[in-house]
């Protein structure tokens, strides 16, 4: 499917894991959102980007084996919810791990990744992985 | 002029809204029929078990998670009611979408639509074609039932969001992975007296822990398959009913709620508050309590889902609804679970399967559910849910 504009809008936010800040109550959200979910009209036109650490620990993960399409050189993969040090918990493949190593509680870092590929002619989509920490 | 309006809303009263009648294809791979082909069936079955003629319906609801992405067809409302033979009618007829919430979503617009007292027959006909296309496509489109830029562009599958939640559930509860796998052989259990179940085969706890891996801890027989399908009612108004001596089940309830779109954002990843709202709302507006429900039909699209849902609609406590599975949500026990078969094993069409629990507790209180026969049931309770729980809505049926 043709997602060519929104892979091109989101790509701060998937590239450098750019959230956003809500300037009246101070919650932190990523994936980003427009209007803080405690302040709602309070937070109009007071939300800004804020840059995330990238560091985070393991909520909860699986291995999944039955993949779409455009992950099928990536299985089997690891996903994992991840809270991160900033408040909010997101959803991201684990790699360049050892599957046996991954645990709920585990400290994980964002890395820069090939996301996903559209077939042997379609685009290359990058964004955030994460690896478990040492 | 003010009082005058007042009045009228005064006096204003809802009308009580029945099932009148059902129909359903079976579900499956039936690669032999069309989305249409499967759609007409259903809802021509239903009006003719109703007794009524097409001719008859007032306004229709067709409901379909995928075909706008599977089949390239939308405006489903049109193409059931022209090929049903309705065209000419030229009723209101509309497509309701809420994922794999649709169907009961759909027979929620009509249900409101009859008992606002605005039309007395309503037909619901929900379709979905999930064949036509590779399995791995299909699975890539039953994607859009989750976050599509912030779950499934990372490579989240609705299998893999399910495990995670199951994962968490099983270590913060101390829960083994057995307790799961009983939803999926009660379901096959269920289903094997159901002739229109996608699997009628019975299925062992062996068969069921050692299935082929989906997203671990859950494998093939925790997940529903992707079914061909389509299911239909037709609903009337409490003074059609008496006017024309038609037999009926009655819709006492509807609730509907949403939580966050994507699990990440929830507060918790194993109470889906959509669920728990709907359901107290439902119970509420019934004015009955969860002990007098005397079947459930859940939506276990994934097998741990059955578990929670329990929970969070009021028959267990948070991480203990695995005391339930054993023999409490067998056919002849405490409280019946899915006894259809369920999305396991009755099968997951995903528009049709919201109608298709109707269809179920219209057959279960018509006394026509054959082999699977809840005994003298008082009132039902069906649960159809989006995705991982950013919709879902839950009737209560029955109460005679």
């Amino acid at each position: 499917m043709g997602e060519l504009s929104s892979i091109w809008r989101e790509s701060s936010h998937r590239y450098r894991l750019v959230g956003h800040k809500c300037g009246n109550c101070g919650t932190v959200y990523f994936p980003p959102r427009d209007i803080c979910i405690k302040c709602h009209r309070e937070s109009i036109g007071k939300i800004s980007e804020c840059n995330l650490s990238g560091k985070g620990e393991i909520v909860s993960f699986t291995i999944v084996h039955d993949v779409p399409p455009a992950f099928a050189r990536q299985r089997p993969y690891a996903m994992a919810l991840i809270k991160l040090e900033e408040g909010p918990i997101l959803t991201a493949q684990i790699v360049d791990s050892d599957m046996d190593e991954i645990e709920i509680g585990r400290k994980v870092s964002a890395v820069f990744r090939r996301i996903r590929e559209d077939g042997k002619s379609g685009l290359i989509q990058y964004g955030y992985k994460f690896v478990l920490d040492g | 002029m003010r009082s005058s309006r007042r009045k009228s809303f005064l006096v204003r009263t809802l009308t009580d809204v029945y099932i009148v009648g059902s129909g359903e294809t079976k579900y499956g791979e039936l690669w032999e029929k069309s989305l249409r082909e499967l759609a007409v069936e259903a809802g021509l079955k239903a009006v003719e078990d109703a007794g009524i003629y097409s001719k008859d319906i007032q306004i229709l609801y067709g409901s379909s998670s995928l075909a706008g992405s599977i089949n390239g067809q939308n405006d489903i409302g049109s193409l059931i009611a022209d090929f049903s033979g309705l065209a000419s009618s030229n009723i209101p007829a509309l497509r309701i979408e809420a994922s794999s919430a649709s169907g009961a979503a759909a027979v929620r617009e009509a249900y409101l639509a009859v008992r606002s007292g605005e039309y007395d027959v309503a037909m619901v006909g929900g379709v979905e074609k999930m064949t036509d296309i590779y399995g791995s496509e299909t699975l890539d489109l039953i994607g859009t039932t989750l976050d599509r830029e912030w779950e499934w562009f990372m490579g989240a599958t609705p299998a893999a969001m399910a495990a995670m939640t199951a994962r968490k559930y099983m270590k913060d509860f101390k829960v083994e992975k057995e307790s799961l796998a009983m939803v999926s052989v009660n379901d096959h259990e269920n289903a094997s007296k159901n002739p229109n179940a996608h699997f009628r085969n019975r299925l062992t706890l062996e068969g069921a822990m050692g299935a082929t891996m989906i997203a671990d801890p859950l494998n093939m027989m925790d997940c529903s398959p992707m079914s061909d399908g389509a299911s239909a009612i037709v609903l009337a108004s409490d003074r059609y009913v008496k006017a024309h001596k038609l037999d009926g089940v009655k819709i006492v309830s509807s609730g509907i709620s949403q939580d966050y779109l994507a699990l990440h954002s929830r507060e918790s990843f194993y109470r889906l508050n959509s669920t728990a709202i709907a359901g107290r709302t439902a119970l509420s507006k019934a004015g009955i309590k969860a002990s007098d429900v005397s079947f459930l039909e859940l939506h276990d699209s994934y097998s741990i889902y059955a578990l929670i849902e329990l929970e969070d609609l009021g028959f267990a406590e948070k991480g203990q609804a695995n005391q339930l599975v054993g023999d409490d949500i067998k056919l002849n026990g405490s409280i019946p679970v899915n006894p259809s078969g369920g999305l396991k094993a009755k099968g997951n069409p995903m528009g049709a399967t919201g109608i298709g629990q109707f269809v179920e507790a219209y057959l279960q209180f018509m006394g026509k559910a054959d082999g699977r026969q809840v005994k003298s049931p008082k009132y039902g309770m069906l649960h159809n849910m989006a995705g991982t729980g950013s919709t879902s809505l839950v009737h209560i049926v029955g109460g005679a």
